[in-house]
């Protein structure tokens, strides 16, 4: 789950990572009420979850009432690289001496966490870690030794950031890595982390994702329900509990497993066609999952038919065929089926289906004939 | 020879009392799986179908001399499940449970490395481990499957697994092993374990590796096939077609920006001379044409 920048300065300050006073509002009046509060000059930043806000416009410095009230004005309704603006975060604006980038993640190759820390911030950090990847000092963390202060000392002189930020620097990664362990964060990022003229180390922005696994040690995170940026299709795949990521095509894709459901998306392009969506319906893929699943697709005005690509385990393929067709009784499906089924009971599965074979439910027993049919069906 | 189980692993199962303890419990039992005990700390005294339930892993391995542990509990408590195992001195772990943190596994992992090296974890989120014709720990259809060799399977994917030995059945072609690596961040056992294990078991004459999207576990096992394997492969990487920053399912398949594609897993693997299919139902021919069938 992606937190808004808002969100993302909210939870460090949970830690106690140093951050600007603010205040986030949907409204133009909300803006100049929080400027009002905190004092000019403040900044005016749209809240997308995307890279390129400041190049968009959709961040702007006022320094009284009315250059808030215009700049609040423009950027609320803002359409940045497809992400429409309609929060701002009003903080005050900072001096600024420097600009550093911190973040930490996981490193999955060497299974541990790895941090990162630039004298180079403020910019695109793959831009600096592919054209001067020296410029970056990284640190990998054992999870079971933590970060002490002595390690985090010497790796914010390696990464050669003004002594001046030292103590400040020190103190702020140490907090970081508390907010990423404690806080359950599969990336904790500050780009730009930037010194003051007075020497104060300060997180800027804040680019947070937590790791949904671990929700339910976290309920303060149940104010960030509800604000990811789902279409109707995926929260209505999400009440229902299904594996579902909407994607731009017409064929609709139901099947048993993440990685079936991954090839059937996979086989759907390589044949030429355009997957409607991603959905896993789990190992069971009983009449219950088939109903809900059905429902979902059925919902997607694009879809113009649905491959239904199951391998029968422990479900036996009779059990699924019987479930598909119970389904079909309870959904009245606006677009044809295509069925393939392999696996266990496979031939008294297909034989369930051929019975009930039209122009609205096809069954081809192998996976790329089926989804050669299903294209050709979805261009027709 | 099987990699990891035979019938002879004596398998505790954490979480027997449960649903799907039971149900898996019975099911990996029926089919000749050494299961000696089950454990639950508020049913303990209890018994599953003849299987004596005790409170800790600690009884289970001085009562029954269990060696191996199948933990399937829920998320929350199975970071604890599987540290309380190696405790107690268990050599083989199989975890299938789905949703631990991230950070759980990542602390598990370097718990179990640094403070009992030996025993090996394999998951969490994983399909678990079949040995056709001895053994089944966890969720594989042994339906589909085929004993006596000389196939290998390791896959982050369990249905993707299951269709490969199914493919392989039909083909006539049995297996030695099917190990699911499962579809998390920080699996207990890699690819390279597994490869090592298969290019070491004299009854494996071939190895079909089936990976995904995210992460970078494939390229890694594409450099050790270059240097340690000598059995052909047969690779299948799901997820060549997946947008990036969408997660596909699983909590590992996820392409962030231009690392964990596909494209760049398949190609590695082909550089090292693997066959790679381009979809799951080649894998069977694949393999015929490896061995010569």
């Amino acid at each position: 789950m992606d937190l808004f920048e808002y969100q993302g300065k909210q939870y460090f300050a949970r830690y106690g990572i140093p951050v600007s006073d603010g205040d986030v509002t949907t409204t133009v009046e909300g803006a100049v009420a929080i400027a009002e509060r905190i004092g000019y000059p403040v900044v005016v930043k749209a809240q997308v979850r995307v890279g390129g806000r400041g190049k968009a416009g959709g961040i702007q410095i006022a320094k009284d009432a009315a250059e808030v009230r215009h700049h609040a004005g423009n950027i609320l309704g803002m359409d940045i690289k497809g992400h429409i603006v309609r929060r701002l975060w009003i903080e005050q604006a900072s001096n600024i001496a420097e600009e550093y980038y911190a973040s930490f993640t996981l490193d999955r190759s060497k299974k541990q966490h790895l941090g990162m820390l630039s004298a180079q911030g403020g910019v695109d950090i793959e831009e600096v870690a592919a054209k001067n990847p020296e410029a970056i000092a990284t640190i990998h963390v054992d999870p079971v030794d933590g970060l002490d202060e002595a390690t985090t000392r010497a790796w914010v002189k390696a990464a050669k950031l003004n002594p001046i930020a030292e103590e400040g620097a020190v103190a702020l990664l140490q907090k970081l890595y508390t907010c990423y362990i404690e806080g359950d964060c599969t990336l904790a990022e500050i780009n730009p982390l930037i010194l003051t003229p007075q020497g104060r180390v300060h997180a800027l922005d804040a680019k947070v994702s937590l790791d949904e696994a671990a929700a339910y040690r976290h309920p303060e995170w149940a104010e960030f329900e509800g604000m990811e940026s789902l279409d109707e299709r995926e929260r209505a795949a999400q009440e229902k509990d299904l594996q579902y990521v909407g994607l731009e095509g017409t064929v609709g894709i139901i099947a048993n497993g993440a990685g079936l459901a991954m090839s059937t998306v996979d086989i759907v392009n390589q044949v030429g066609g355009a997957p409607a969506n991603f959905l896993d319906i789990g190992g069971g893929a009983n009449a219950d999952r088939m109903v809900d699943a059905l429902t979902v697709i059925n919902g997607d005005p694009n879809v113009k038919v649905i491959f239904i690509n199951i391998f029968g385990g422990i479900t036996r393929c009779d059990e699924v065929a019987n479930g598909i067709i119970q389904a079909l009784s309870r959904v009245q499906m606006s677009a044809p089926l295509v069925v393939r089924l392999d696996g266990t009971n496979a031939a008294e599965g297909r034989a369930i289906l051929e019975a009930h074979q039209s122009d609205r439910l096809r069954m081809i027993p192998d996976m790329l004939t089926a989804a050669k049919t299903a294209v050709e069906m979805a261009g027709a | 020879m099987a990699v990891f189980l035979t019938e002879k692993n004596r398998v505790a199962v954490a979480g027997l009392t449960g649903k799907q303890g039971t149900f898996y419990g019975l099911r990996n039992r029926a089919y000749g799986t050494n299961i000696v005990a089950g454990t639950s700390p508020n049913k303990a005294g209890t018994t599953v179908e003849g299987i004596p339930v005790y409170a800790t892993m600690k009884e289970a391995v001085e009562k029954e001399q269990a060696d191996t542990a199948f933990i399937i509990v829920p998320a929350s408590v199975a970071a604890a499940s599987i540290l309380e195992a190696a405790e107690a001195g268990i050599g083989f772990i199989v975890c299938v449970t789905e949703h631990i943190p991230a950070h759980e596994q990542a602390r598990v992992y370097n718990i179990l490395k640094r403070h009992y090296p030996t025993t090996r974890l394999l998951g969490p989120n994983c399909a678990g481990i079949l040995s056709p014709g001895k053994a089944n720990i966890g969720f594989t259809p042994s339906e589909v499957a085929l004993p006596g060799g000389p196939v290998g399977i390791v896959s982050r994917s369990g249905t993707l697994a299951y269709q490969a030995l199914y493919e392989l059945t039909v083909a006539g072609i049995g297996q030695t092993t099917c190990v699911g690596i499962g579809g998390d961040p920080v699996p207990g056992t890699s690819f390279i374990d597994a490869l090592e294990a298969f290019q070491a078991d004299p009854e494996t004459e071939a190895i079909v590796m089936i990976g995904e999207i995210g992460g970078t576990a494939e390229e890694e096992a594409a450099d050790y096939i270059r240097e340690h394997v000598t059995k052909p492969v047969v690779a299948y990487i799901a997820g060549v077609t997946a947008p990036p920053g969408k997660k596909m399912g699983h909590a590992g398949a996820i392409v962030s920006g231009n690392k964990g594609t596909a494209k760049g897993k398949m190609a590695a693997l082909e550089a090292v001379g693997a066959r790679v299919a381009q979809n799951p139902t080649e894998i069977g021919g694949l393999v015929a044409q490896a061995l010569g069938r």
